[in-house]
C-alpha cells in the first residue's frame, strides 16, 4: 500500500498545471483531413467555413458540468462571431495542441478564462490582417462585427469566411498584445445558452461512451476480486464459455497492489481479474454469472466499518500521533471558557455511481490501440495503457466521448487499461461494461473519518478555542487519496486558541477524490460544530458565523488565502434571501439551518428549511444559495443548473448514501442499498450570484459541500437533535 | 431464436435468446441506444420505454414476453404528439447536465402528461420517483413537464 504525501488530489492538478504552464498552441496548423475543402484553419482550435459556419473545438472532457459549451462560448466571444453560426467539436486527447484536458477541482473556467478568450482575440485579429491585406489599408483602419470584418474608413465589408483560407499566410500575433473585449460589450458570455448537446441528448443520440460501436465489436464483462486487490485463485471457465454467444473467457494476472493509488494517481494499474467476451453484452454478463472463481486469500480480508469505528475511538482516547498546528494555547482557553462543547463526528465512505456505469471501447490492431472513453482524464490513462500493454504512447489513440457523469470516478482509468488489455488478448475491438455492481463495488471511494472536537466560547461570546483530533486513513506522515485535512481548514486562523491533531489508521481500500473532495466530509464537521458552539453561546448562528470571520477582508498567504470579506457579503445574502429573521415563526417541528464553506475558489453560503416529522422523517423543504465565484458567470443557464445539482447532492449525501465494509468486502450493491435522492425528495434550490471583482472561477463542486450542514443545522433547530453521524437515519431523530 | 419486434412503428427482426432483456436486444442487436442502461435491476429508470403506452423498465422485460406490443423508445418521441413537447420543454429549460438519464426521465414525463395533461407536483412526484438522476436536475425535470403541460413555471 503506498499512500501519496498530502490529501487533496486537485491541489496536485493545479500544481502540476501550474508547473507545467497551460500550453496553448495559438498558431497550430490545422490537423491533416481536419479541414474540409475552402476551410480555413485559424489555429488549433477554430476553422471558418466560406459560409461562415465556424467550428471552435471543446478541449475538456464533458462530464455534466457544461463545458463543452462555456469554454467555446469564450473563444467565440472575443473572435465574435453569432453563438448560432458555431459548432463544437469535441477533441481527442491531444496534449500537444490542447494542453491537459482533464475535468477536475472545478478549474477550467480559472484555467482558461484568459487564455480561450485570446485563442479567440488572435483569430479575430488574424481575420482583421486578413482583410486590411486585402485592401490595403492597415488592421487599425478595420474593425469587425459578428463574422464580418468591417473596413471603417471605406464601409467594405469581408465576411469571416471569405477571409480564412487567406490567414495561412498570416503569422499568429503574440496573445500578449491583444486587447480583450470591455466586459460591457459582451454578446456571448453572460447569456444564458442552452448546451450544445441538448438537442441530441433529449433525442437520445449515441453520445455516450456505452452507446460507441465499431465493425465486428464484441461485448465483455471482468470480474474482480469483492476483497479489494485479491488475485485469481483458480477459474472454471468452462460453463461460462458453454453459453451461447460467449467467445472467450480468460483470466487476468493483473497487479494486485494496482488496486491502492499511487503518487497521486488513482488507477494505477491493471486489477487482477476474470473476463467474459461474447456477442452481446448480455451473453458476457450470463457467461459471467457461470463463472467458478476462487479468490487468493488477501490480507485486507479483516477490516471492516465497524473494526475502523472501534478503532478510531481508541485513537482518539490517546495521545494523537501527531500535531498539524498548535495556535495559542487551547488548553487554557478551554479552561478559562464561558461554555465548552465535546463533540464526536462521523461520515462514511461513498461511492461515485454516475449513472453512466464504467465502460471503454477499445481496438488493438498492428501495434496500435485505439480507444473511445468516457474518462475524466485521458493523458494518464493512456499512459497507463502504454506502460501496461508495453506498447509506445505514441501508438495509442484516445478518443473523449462524453460522460454520463463523472463526479471524479472516471479521474481514474482501471476500466480504460482493462478494455485495452481484453481487446488485445481478444484480437476484436472490444466494449467492456461494468455492471451496476461492479461500479458500486469497486470505485475509488470518497473516505470516510471521524473527527474528536472540543470547542469553548468566552464570556463576551466569541469562539475562543477550537480543538480537533482529525482521525483518518494513511500511514505515517501521509493521508490515503483525499483523506487529508489542510492546517488552514476554518476556523483555523480565525480562532486564536486552535489546535489541529492527527492520527491515522492504515486502509487497503481503494480511495480517491469525489465533488469536492475534501470538503464534502469537512464542511459538514466544522460547520455543524461552529452551530454548536454558537447555540452555546445562546447566539444567532449566522450572526456567529459573520462574527467569526471578523473584520479583515482577507485572512492567510496565497495559495491558502481565506477572502473573509466575499464570505461575509454571501452569508449576508442567503440571509435576507432566505428571511432568516423570521425563523422564528416557522411551525413546530420545522427549522433553519445555515452554514458557509469556501472552495474551490468559490465562496458560499445556504439556508436550509427542513421538516421533521414525529417519527424522525426528515423533508427538506428549500435550500437558497449565495454563492462569490467573482465578476463573471459565464453561462448562467448551466451555472444554476450547477449549483442546484450540486446542493441536491448534498443533501443526497446527508439522507442516505453510505459505503460499509465487512470482511475486507463492500455490502452494498446496487441503488436498492445504495440510494441515491429522488425527485419527490428534492426541494427548490434558489440560487444568487455575488458579484465581486475577482476573475471568475468555476461551479462543478463548490456549492455541494455547505449543503450537509445547512440541512443538518436546520434538523437541530426544527428538534433539537444534533446530526454528527452521516447519513441521518429516523432512529435519530424519533421524537 | 428471431422475434420481430414493433419498435417506434417499424418491424424489426431480431435474433437473440428469449430472455434477453428487451434493453439488449434494442441496444446491442438493433442499435437502439436512447434506452440506457444504469442499474439492471428496475431502480434507476434509465431504460425506461413505452410498451402500448405504459412507461417500463426495459431492462426487465425479457425479449420473448414482448409479442406484438407496440414499443416506443425515445427515438419515436420527435413523431410523439405528447413527446415532441415535453423533449422542446427539456430543451427550453436546458434540464440536463450529463444527460445520460434524460431519455428515460422523458419517456417517464411523456406517459405522466399523456395520461394527466396538468399534473401538479405530488402527481409529477409519483410518475417520476423511480427515475434517478444522478447529476439531480429534479428541479428542472419538474419545471419542464410544467412548462410542457402549459403551467406556470418558477426555475
Amino acid at each position: 500500500m503506498t499512500f501519496q504525501a498530502t490529501g487533496a488530489n486537485r491541489r496536485e492538478i493545479l500544481t502540476s498545471v501550474t508547473a507545467a504552464g497551460l500550453t496553448l498552441n495559438f498558431a497550430l496548423a490545422p490537423k491533416a483531413g481536419a479541414a474540409a475543402a475552402g476551410v480555413g484553419a485559424l489555429n488549433a482550435y477554430v476553422r471558418v467555413a466560406p459560409d461562415g459556419i465556424v467550428t471552435i473545438v471543446a478541449k475538456n472532457p464533458e462530464i455534466c458540468q457544461g463545458i463543452k459549451t462555456s469554454l467555446p462560448m469564450m473563444i467565440a466571444e472575443e473572435l465574435d462571431v453569432d453563438w448560432k453560426n458555431v459548432r463544437i467539436e469535441q477533441a481527442d486527447n491531444d496534449p500537444k495542441a490542447y494542453g491537459r484536458q482533464f475535468a477536475g477541482g472545478s478549474m477550467a473556467t480559472p484555467l482558461h478564462w484568459d487564455e480561450l478568450r485570446k485563442v479567440g482575440a488572435v483569430a479575430r485579429l488574424m481575420l482583421i490582417q486578413a482583410a486590411a491585406q486585402a485592401w490595403n489599408c492597415g488592421p487599425g483602419d478595420c474593425t469587425t462585427t459578428p463574422g464580418t470584418v468591417v473596413n471603417t474608413r471605406s464601409g467594405k465589408k469581408r465576411t469571416y469566411g471569405s477571409l480564412a483560407l487567406a490567414c495561412a499566410n498570416i503569422p499568429a500575433p503574440d496573445p500578449k498584445t491583444v486587447v480583450l473585449k470591455d466586459p460591457m460589450d459582451y454578446r456571448i458570455i453572460g447569456k444564458s445558452m442552452p448546451q450544445y448537446d441538448t438537442a441530441r441528448i433529449v433525442t437520445g443520440q449515441p453520445l455516450f461512451g456505452i452507446d460507441v460501436r465499431r465493425p465486428g465489436m464484441l461485448y465483455a464483462t471482468y470480474v474482480k476480486g469483492p476483497v479489494f486487490g485479491a488475485k485469481v485463485g483458480s477459474a472454471d471457465l468452462d460453463a461460462a464459455l458453454a453459453v451461447k454467444g460467449v467467445k472467450k473467457a480468460f483470466v487476468v494476472q493483473g497487479d494486485s497492489a494496482a488496486v491502492m493509488p499511487t503518487g497521486g494517481n488513482i488507477g494505477s494499474g491493471l486489477v487482477p481479474g476474470v473476463a467474459v467476451v461474447a456477442d452481446t453484452w448480455w451473453a458476457a454478463r450470463k457467461g459471467r454469472n457461470k463463472l467458478k472463481v476462487q479468490w487468493a486469500e488477501h490480507p485486507t480480508s479483516t477490516q471492516s466499518s465497524a473494526g475502523f469505528a472501534a478503532r478510531a475511538k481508541e485513537l482518539a482516547a490517546g495521545p494523537p500521533q501527531r500535531n498539524a498546528r498548535n495556535d495559542g494555547d487551547v488548553e487554557a482557553a478551554l479552561k478559562g471558557a464561558a461554555k465548552t462543547v465535546e463533540a464526536a463526528y462521523a461520515y462514511p465512505f461513498l461511492a461515485h455511481s454516475p449513472l453512466e456505469p464504467q465502460n471503454c471501447t477499445a481496438e488493438y490492431k498492428d501495434g496500435k490501440l485505439e480507444i473511445w472513453a468516457p474518462t475524466q482524464f485521458p493523458e494518464p490513462g493512456r499512459q497507463l495503457c502504454a506502460k501496461t500493454l508495453g506498447i509506445k504512447p505514441e501508438d495509442i489513440t484516445v478518443h473523449m466521448t462524453r460522460c454520463g457523469g463523472g463526479f471524479g470516478r472516471r479521474l481514474g482509468n482501471d476500466y480504460m487499461v482493462e478494455a485495452a488489455w481484453i481487446a488485445r488478448e481478444t484480437g476484436a475491438p472490444v466494449k467492456l461494461l461494468w455492471s451496476r455492481e461492479d461500479d458500486i463495488q469497486h470505485g475509488f471511494f470518497r473516505p470516510g473519518g471521524f473527527h474528536f472536537f472540543r470547542g469553548g466560547v468566552d464570556a463576551a461570546g466569541n469562539l475562543s478555542a477550537w480543538h480537533d483530533h482529525f482521525v483518518s486513513y494513511g500511514e505515517g506522515a501521509g493521508f490515503a487519496s483525499s483523506a487529508g485535512m489542510a492546517t488552514t481548514e476554518f476556523p483555523s486562523r480565525f480562532v486564536p486558541n486552535y489546535r489541529q491533531d492527527v492520527s491515522v489508521m492504515p486502509l487497503g481500500m481503494p480511495t480517491g477524490p469525489m465533488r469536492a473532495p475534501g470538503s464534502n466530509a469537512l464542511a459538514f464537521v466544522h460547520q455543524s460544530f461552529i452551530d454548536e458552539l454558537a447555540h452555546a453561546a445562546g447566539a444567532d448562528p449566522l450572526a456567529f458565523q459573520i462574527r467569526l470571520l471578523g473584520d479583515k477582508p482577507v485572512v492567510g498567504e496565497a495559495p491558502g488565502a481565506y477572502a473573509a470579506g466575499r464570505m461575509v457579503g454571501v452569508l449576508k445574502a442567503v440571509g435576507e434571501m432566505s428571511g432568516w429573521a423570521s425563523r422564528g415563526k416557522l411551525p413546530k417541528g420545522e427549522g433553519m439551518g445555515v452554514a458557509c464553506y469556501y472552495s474551490h475558489m468559490g465562496y458560499f453560503a445556504e439556508v436550509a428549511h427542513v421538516a421533521v416529522s414525529p417519527v424522525g422523517e426528515v423533508k427538506v423543504k428549500k435550500v437558497w444559495v449565495a454563492a462569490d465565484v467573482g465578476r463573471q458567470i459565464v453561462n448562467p443557464m448551466g451555472a444554476i443548473n450547477q449549483v442546484q445539482g450540486s446542493v441536491l447532492e448534498g443533501v443526497s449525501h446527508a439522507l442516505h448514501q453510505q459505503i460499509t465494509l465487512a470482511n475486507g468486502r463492500v455490502e452494498q450493491s446496487n441503488f436498492t442499498d445504495y440510494p441515491l435522492l429522488r425527485i419527490h425528495e428534492a426541494p427548490a434550490v434558489e440560487v444568487k450570484f455575488v458579484i465581486t471583482d475577482y476573475p471568475p472561477t468555476g461551479l462543478g463542486e463548490p456549492a455541494l459541500p455547505p449543503a450537509i450542514p445547512a440541512v443538518t443545522n436546520a434538523i437541530f433547530a426544527a428538534t433539537g437533535k444534533r446530526v454528527r453521524t452521516l447519513p441521518i437515519t429516523k432512529d435519530m431523530l424519533k421524537a | 431464436m428471431a422475434y420481430t419486434l414493433n419498435v417506434n412503428g417499424q418491424a424489426l427482426n431480431a435474433d437473440v435468446d428469449g430472455d434477453t432483456p428487451l434493453l439488449w436486444t434494442l441496444r446491442d442487436t438493433l442499435g437502439i441506444v436512447g434506452p440506457k442502461f444504469g442499474c439492471g435491476v428496475a431502480a434507476c429508470g434509465a431504460c425506461t420505454v413505452h410498451i402500448d403506452g405504459q412507461p417500463m423498465r426495459s431492462c426487465q422485460i425479457p425479449t420473448a414476453s414482448v409479442g406484438a406490443a407496440k414499443i416506443a423508445t425515445i427515438e419515436g418521441m420527435a413523431t410523439h404528439p405528447v413527446g415532441k413537447k415535453v423533449q422542446a420543454a427539456w430543451m427550453e429549460l436546458d434540464v440536463a447536465q450529463c444527460g445520460y438519464c434524460q431519455p428515460g426521465q422523458i419517456m417517464s414525463a411523456t406517459a405522466l402528461l399523456a395520461k394527466t395533461p396538468k399534473p401538479n407536483d405530488a402527481q409529477i412526484e409519483a410518475a417520476m420517483s423511480g427515475n434517478i438522476c444522478r447529476c439531480a436536475t429534479y428541479v428542472r425535470i419538474r419545471a419542464a413537464i410544467k412548462h410542457a403541460s402549459g403551467q406556470k413555471v418558477e426555475v
